[in-house]
């Protein structure tokens, strides 16, 4: 399992009846990568998650993982893979700590006190080890998700949505610990989100999916350093400012006007140069806000303005 | 293995409904032992009325091994019901709580999740009908003591006692085959749906079916009844005849048998081949 392809996925592929899902897909994960996967809902995120932890069987295609065919090797890979698919589900009647033991021993895990109560404390659970999980709430469950997935060390994480249903608190926790997963602990991370900001945040890499097909896919710097991006400005004056953006090289990004806000899509590299441009000119920008540039981006490319 | 097996077990017993069976024989088993121990005597003279001006009925005929028999007779037909409401939730159930991502993302095999499942089911079977058995025999030999053991089949038959407890064993034995065929019709249902009910529901009409279509007189539902695991449940009497008929017993085991095997084959390949979306 030495090698630096932790996922290769090659042309594939699923049909229910007649709804393709998932159509030909490419990617590769990296160790070490923390793998953003987004797409949006009904892209077939969940389906490819799906088909890497071999609960669906692909229409075609392969896939490999750590280097081997995931059919033949199903047994030896999980081995090394821990992973939530969508919301995390348990045997409600049994308490957190009953859940771990026995998920851990079917991993071979170490199921001791010791270590179990080291999970639990790690997602913040320690305090309700004894309770039911059909007492717990989603987040509280999406927590004991992560510890189970932890549990026997796997080298490779699959995370789907793993901060649906937090709080705040809870999902800057829950980032600090794939970071920490990241960076110290050195595992490789395949995380599928929503929250755009978190994937911007983490990952290192992403994949953009829609209608079962690859849209992009590449180092998350990469790909947003080359887009442009709408910024929007705060002015005390909107007559005057149109009229010198007219004259200005930026003429052509003028986007949209709102009450007193104008928004521009212009390089990121450009937007202190538009700033200083108005202050010079005797507009008074009480704000700039650029709108979250991954946002932007996933919309673009996903409403098909891209290929 | 014997992980999975154990850890299936563990689930089947931290749920309400195992017990659901347990209580039931557990109510029912100790109503008729305190009827009969009030009411056995008249009832035994009632059985053997029409004997009784021919022979002279010596000893303690109204023993434990005679209440244990009663019960047998009275609740095996009742016990498929209590069976099926384990089996048909053992896949279902995890698809119903969306706990087969869990189980299923683990290295471990499909086979092994299915073959671990069916074990634990008929380790819960013989465990049920063990638990009758302590309480219709062995509670029974205690309250009324030991004795011959007299049945009525063909006619009058009087074991001796020393000739009573392999019978008792051989019956239980061939119970659980039976409700082993019974669990694994409801395995199968579960194997089908995302829903406990569907299967429990399913087998409990596909037994009330084929013990319908067997009791009608139509000639080609007495030759296809030869076929339905419903008419071979209650061959464990046959271990209460003189002489055993060991020929329809090993005939009955065999397609009860076939039952058990060619369902889990069935339940294990249809497992294998399913795409898991719950």
């Amino acid at each position: 399992m030495d090698t630096d392809h932790i996922i290769e996925v090659r042309g594939l592929t699923k049909k229910f009846k007649n709804l393709i899902a998932v159509n030909n897909l490419d990617f590769n994960v990296f160790r070490g990568d923390v793998f953003g996967f987004l797409g949006p809902n009904g892209a077939g995120k969940s389906t490819t998650i799906r088909m890497l932890l071999s609960l669906i069987k692909p229409t075609a295609g392969d896939i490999k993982i750590f280097g081997l065919p995931l059919n033949e090797n199903r047994e030896k890979i999980f081995s090394k893979v821990g992973a939530i698919v969508e919301k995390p589900d348990f045997y409600l009647n049994l308490s957190a700590y009953k859940n771990l033991e026995l998920l851990g021993k079917l991993c071979k895990a170490d199921v001791s006190r010791k270590k179990i109560m080291e999970m639990l404390e790690l997602v913040g659970l320690a305090s309700r080890y004894k309770s039911r999980v059909k007492t717990y709430s989603h987040g509280m469950k999406q927590r004991l998700g992560l510890a189970q997935a932890l549990l026997h060390d796997p080298d490779l994480i699959i995370l789907d949505e793993p901060t649906t249903g937090l709080d705040p608190q809870g999902m800057k926790e829950i980032r600090d610990l794939i970071i920490y997963l990241s960076k110290t602990k050195g595992k490789t991370i395949f995380l599928s989100s929503h929250i755009l900001r978190e994937v911007e945040i983490i990952a290192s890499r992403m994949i953009i999916i829609n209608k079962g097909t690859a849209r992009v896919e590449g180092k998350v710097e990469d790909l947003l350093n080359t887009e442009k991006v709408n910024v929007t400005f705060e002015v005390d004056d909107i007559p005057k400012a149109l009229n010198i953006i007219g004259l200005s090289m930026w003429k052509d990004n003028f986007k949209s006007k709102e009450k007193n806000q104008i928004t521009f899509e212009i390089p990121r590299t450009e937007i202190a140069e538009l700033n200083k441009y108005l202050i010079e000119n005797y507009v008074n920008v009480s704000a700039v806000i650029p709108v979250r540039s991954l946002e932007d981006y996933f919309l673009k490319i996903t409403e098909g303005g891209d290929r | 293995m014997r992980t999975l097996i154990f850890i299936e077990l563990e689930k089947i017993f931290k749920k309400w409904r195992t017990y659901i069976g347990f209580i039931a024989i557990g109510v029912l088993v100790p109503i008729v032992q305190i009827a009969l121990y009030f009411t056995g005597k008249d009832y035994l003279r009632a059985l053997t009325h029409g004997l009784q001006d021919s022979f002279i009925m010596v000893g303690n005929l109204f023993n434990g091994y005679l209440v244990a028999n009663l019960i047998l007779n009275a609740l095996f037909i009742h016990i498929p019901f209590l069976i099926v409401l384990v089996g048909g939730d053992l896949l279902a159930g995890e698809a119903t709580s969306g706990t087969y991502r869990m189980l299923l993302t683990r290295p471990i095999s499909r086979f092994q999740v299915i073959t671990a499942k069916f074990i634990a089911g008929v380790i819960y079977i013989i465990s049920l009908l063990g638990w009758l058995a302590f309480l219709s025999l062995g509670v029974s030999i205690l309250i009324f003591g030991t004795g011959e053991l007299i049945t009525f089949s063909d006619g009058l038959i009087i074991f001796q006692s020393n000739d009573i407890l392999w019978r008792f064993g051989m019956a239980y034995f061939f119970a659980t085959i039976s409700m082993a065929a019974v669990f694994s019709v409801s395995f199968f249902f579960s194997s089908l749906v995302e829903n406990a009910i569907g299967p429990i529901v399913a087998s409990m009409a596909v037994i009330i079916i084929f013990f319908i279509l067997s009791a009608l007189p139509i000639d080609i539902l007495q030759e296809m009844k030869t076929y339905f695991f419903t008419s071979h449940m209650g061959v464990w009497s046959n271990f209460f005849h003189d002489p055993v008929d060991y020929s329809e017993v090993f005939n009955s085991a065999l397609v009860l048998l076939a039952h058990v095997f060619g369902l889990y084959g069935i339940t294990l390949y249809i497992f294998i081949k399913k795409d898991i979306l719950s």
